[in-house]
C-alpha cells in the first residue's frame, strides 16, 4: 500500500512540469504548421508553374505516408514492410466510394479512413505480436495478399487496369477539387494537418510510451504498459495517416492502381525514411522531397535511373550511415559541443 | 475461380503427372535460390535482398557462354562460377561494411544493388526479352509417364537440384568445412579466436550462395525468357520459401520450395488469378502459427 502511494505522489509531482513544457512546444508546433500552410498556399501566386504545384501535391501524398511509417519505424521500432497496403486501401476505398456510392467527398474521405482503420485493426491484431524481422515478413505477406486480391477481384477493382474512368469530384463547401488550384490547397491543408496531428501523437505521453517500447519492450511491460495494445494502437493510427496519403494520391491521378498497394510503395516509404532520417520528426518529409526531386531530375536526364539512384543510396548507407536529417542534427550538436569547450 | 478444372485434374493421372512435374521444376529452381538465401541468413544473419540479381546474372552469363562456345556444360559452369566471383566481391567490398549496422542499412545496400544490377544488365544485354534456346542434346521426344508429359531436361534439372540438396546437407553436417561454417554461425568471435578468419568464411558462404543462385539461373535459361528484373519475382518467391521453411534451414528450404512449386502449378488450375495470393496466404498462416517457419529453430 505504501508503495502504491509512493508511485502516485511521484507521478503527481512530475506531471505539471511536463504539462507546461509540452503546452509551450504544442503552441509552437501549431505556429510552425500555420506558417508552413500560409507559405505553401501563397506559392501559386509567386510561381504559377503547374509542374511545381504537381510536385507539392505528390510530396503531400508521400509525405503523409512516409511520416506515418516513421511512427512505426522510428518511434516504436516496428519495421513494417507492408505499410503501403494502407496507402492502397485508402486510395481504392475512396475511389470506389466516389464512383459507386456517389457520396460527397468529405463523407467518402472519412469513410475511407474508417475502412482502413478497420482493416488495420484486423491485420494488426494478427501481426503486432510477432517480433523484429518476423513482423516485417508478415506485414509484407499481408501487403502482397491485398495486392493479389485487388488483381483477382476484377469486378470490383478493375484488376490490373485499376479504377478507371476517373473519380468524380463534386463541389463541396465551395471547394472544387477538379480545379487544380483547389486540389493543391486542399492537399497542402491535409498534409499540414496530418503532420500536426502526428506530431501531437509523437509528443504525447502515448508517444513516449512508444519510444519506451522501442528501447525496451520488456521494461515497458514491467511498468504496466500493455505493449500489444499500444503497438496495435499505433499500427492503426499510422495506417489511417497512410490512407490519407493514398486518398490525396487517388485525387491527384483521379484513379487507383494496383501499384498503390504493391510492395514497392512500402519499399519507397522505408527508403524515404532512411534518406531523411528516422530520429527527427521532419526527417521523412525531408526524405520525401529529396527522393521525389531525385526521381524527377534523374529520369529526365538518363535512361539508367537505377544506377544513379543505387549509387545515391550507397552513399547514404555506406558513406553517411544515416539519413540526412540525422546526419545534420548530429553534425550540429557536435559543433555546438566543440564551441562550448 | 475454376474448381472444376482442379478437381478434374486431380482425377486424371496424366494431368496429375504433368502438373506435379511442373510444380517440381518451379520448386527445384526456387530451392536453389532459396537455399543460398537461407545459408547466408543462417551464417551472416543478413537477408540478402539482392539475391535475385545473382539468379539473373547466372542466366545471362550462361546464355552468353552458350552462344560463344555452344557447349551447354560450359554455359552452366560459367553461370555458376561467374556469380560465385560476383558474390565474393559484393560481400567483401560492400556488405562487409554494414555488418554491425541496422538491418535497414543492410537492406538499403541490397536494394541499391538490385537497382544497379538490373540497369547493368539492361546496358550490357539490352532491355528486350532474350531466350537461350534448348540445347540440342535435350531436343528429344518427351517421356510419357502415365499419360503425362515429362521433358527429359526437367529430369536433369530435378536431378541436379536434388544432388545439391544432398551435398549441402551432408557437407554441412559432416565435413570439416561444414562444421566450421556452423560454428561461425553460432559464435563468430570464438571461431576467429581459434585462428580461422571469419571474413573468409563470410565471403565463402556468400560466394556459395551466389553460385547456387547463378546455377539456378543457368539451369532456368533454356526454359525461361531472360529479361532485366527477372530476378525479382524469383527473389520474392524464394523469400517466401525461406520464411515458410524457416530461415537458416536447408531441409526447410527444400520442403518449402516444393510446397510453393506445387501450390503454383495446381493453384494456377483452380485459382488462375489468385495463385500468388495463395502463396502469400500460406505464408501468413505459417508465420502466424509458427513464426520461425516449419523447420526453423527458435531464435532468441
Amino acid at each position: 500500500m505504501t508503495e502504491l502511494r509512493a508511485v502516485q505522489t511521484g507521478r503527481s509531482l512530475s506531471v505539471p512540469r511536463v504539462e507546461t513544457r509540452s503546452q509551450r512546444s504544442r503552441s509552437l508546433d501549431v505556429l510552425v504548421a500555420l506558417t508552413a500552410f500560409v507559405v505553401l498556399a501563397l506559392l501559386p501566386s509567386l510561381f504559377g508553374s503547374k509542374a511545381l504545384l504537381d510536385f507539392v501535391i505528390r510530396c503531400s501524398a508521400f509525405g503523409l505516408f512516409a511520416t506515418s511509417l516513421n511512427l512505426l519505424v522510428g518511434y516504436t521500432g516496428m519495421i513494417s514492410f507492408g505499410h503501403g497496403m494502407f496507402f492502397g486501401i485508402g486510395a481504392y476505398s475512396f475511389g470506389l466510394l466516389m464512383q459507386r456510392a456517389g457520396v460527397s467527398i468529405p463523407v467518402a474521405f472519412v469513410a475511407a479512413l474508417l475502412i482502413t482503420a478497420i482493416a488495420a485493426a484486423i491485420i494488426g491484431a494478427i501481426c503486432v505480436r510477432l517480433k523484429a524481422i518476423y513482423f516485417a515478413f508478415v506485414t509484407l505477406a499481408f501487403q502482397m495478399l491485398i495486392h493479389s486480391t485487388i488483381l483477382a477481384w476484377a469486378s470490383l477493382t478493375g484488376g490490373d487496369q485499376g479504377l478507371r474512368g476517373g473519380i468524380p469530384r463534386p463541389v463541396f463547401l465551395g471547394v472544387d477539387l477538379s480545379n487544380h488550384l483547389h486540389l493543391y490547397v486542399t492537399s497542402c491543408a491535409l498534409l499540414v494537418l496530418g503532420l500536426l496531428l502526428m506530431r501531437q501523437i509523437a509528443q504525447s505521453p502515448f508517444g513516449y510510451t512508444l519510444r519506451m517500447i522501442r528501447d525496451n519492450a520488456n521494461r515497458a511491460s514491467f511498468v504496466g504498459i500493455d505493449v500489444w495494445r499500444a503497438k496495435l494502437m499505433v499500427f492503426v493510427l499510422a495506417a489511417v495517416f497512410a490512407s490519407a496519403g493514398g486518398i490525396v494520391m487517388a485525387l491527384f491521378v483521379s484513379g487507383a492502381y494496383p501499384e498503390f498497394a504493391y510492395w514497392t510503395i512500402s519499399g519507397e516509404g522505408i527508403f524515404i525514411n532512411m534518406l531523411g532520417g528516422v530520429t527527427t520528426f521532419l526527417g521523412p518529409m525531408v526524405g520525401t522531397v529529396l527522393l521525389l526531386t531525385l526521381n524527377d531530375t534523374v529520369t529526365r536526364l538518363t535512361d539508367y535511373y537505377g544506377i544513379v539512384l543505387g549509387i545515391v543510396i550507397l552513399f547514404f548507407a555506406i558513406g553517411l550511415r544515416k539519413g540526412l536529417m540525422d546526419f545534420a542534427v548530429g553534425w550540429y550538436t557536435r559543433r555546438r559541443e566543440r564551441e562550448h569547450c | 475461380m475454376d474448381l472444376d478444372a482442379l478437381t478434374g485434374c486431380l482425377a486424371s493421372p496424366a494431368c496429375l503427372v504433368t502438373q506435379t512435374t511442373s510444380g517440381f521444376i518451379i520448386g527445384m529452381l526456387l530451392f536453389l535460390v532459396a537455399v543460398g538465401l537461407t545459408l547466408i541468413f543462417g551464417v551472416l544473419k543478413i537477408v540478402n535482398f539482392s539475391h535475385g540479381a545473382f539468379y539473373m546474372f547466372g542466366a545471362y552469363f550462361a546464355m552468353t557462354a552458350y552462344q560463344v562456345s555452344g557447349s551447354f556444360a560450359l554455359a552452366i559452369l560459367c553461370g555458376a562460377l561467374g556469380t560465385a566471383v560476383l558474390g565474393l566481391i559484393f560481400e567483401r567490398v560492400f556488405m562487409s561494411r554494414v555488418y554491425g549496422a541496422d538491418i535497414l542499412m543492410q537492406l538499403l545496400v541490397c536494394y541499391a544493388f538490385v537497382l544497379i544490377f538490373d540497369d547493368v544488365v539492361r546496358m550490357v544485354w539490352g532491355p528486350e526479352f532474350k531466350s537461350m534456346g534448348m540445347p540440342a542434346a535435350f531436343q528429344v521426344m518427351p517421356l510419357f509417364i502415365a499419360g503425362g508429359v515429362v521433358p527429359p531436361y526437367y529430369l536433369l534439372l530435378i536431378g541436379i537440384a536434388l544432388a545439391v540438396a544432398v551435398i549441402l546437407g551432408v557437407g554441412l553436417a559432416r565435413s570439416r568445412i561444414g562444421k566450421v561454417i556452423r560454428a561461425a554461425a553460432q559464435n563468430p568471435a570464438m571461431v576467429s579466436a581459434l585462428g580461422i578468419n571469419p571474413g573468409l568464411i563470410y565471403g565463402g558462404v556468400f560466394a556459395l550462395g551466389g553460385m547456387l543462385a547463378g546455377l539456378a539461373g543457368a539451369l532456368a535459361a533454356p526454359v525461361r525468357s531472360l529479361t532485366p528484373g527477372m530476378g525479382f519475382s524469383v527473389l520474392i518467391e524464394s523469400f517466401i520459401v525461406t520464411v515458410i521453411g524457416g530461415m537458416g534451414s536447408i531441409l526447410g528450404a527444400l520442403i518449402g520450395a516444393l510446397l510453393i512449386g506445387l501450390i503454383r502449378s495446381f493453384g494456377s488450375l483452380g485459382f488462375p488469378l489468385f495463385t500468388e495470393g495463395l502463396m502469400y496466404l500460406f505464408m501468413v498462416i505459417v508465420l502466424v502459427t509458427r513464426p520461425t517457419g516449419l523447420f526453423g529453430k527458435e531464435v532468441a
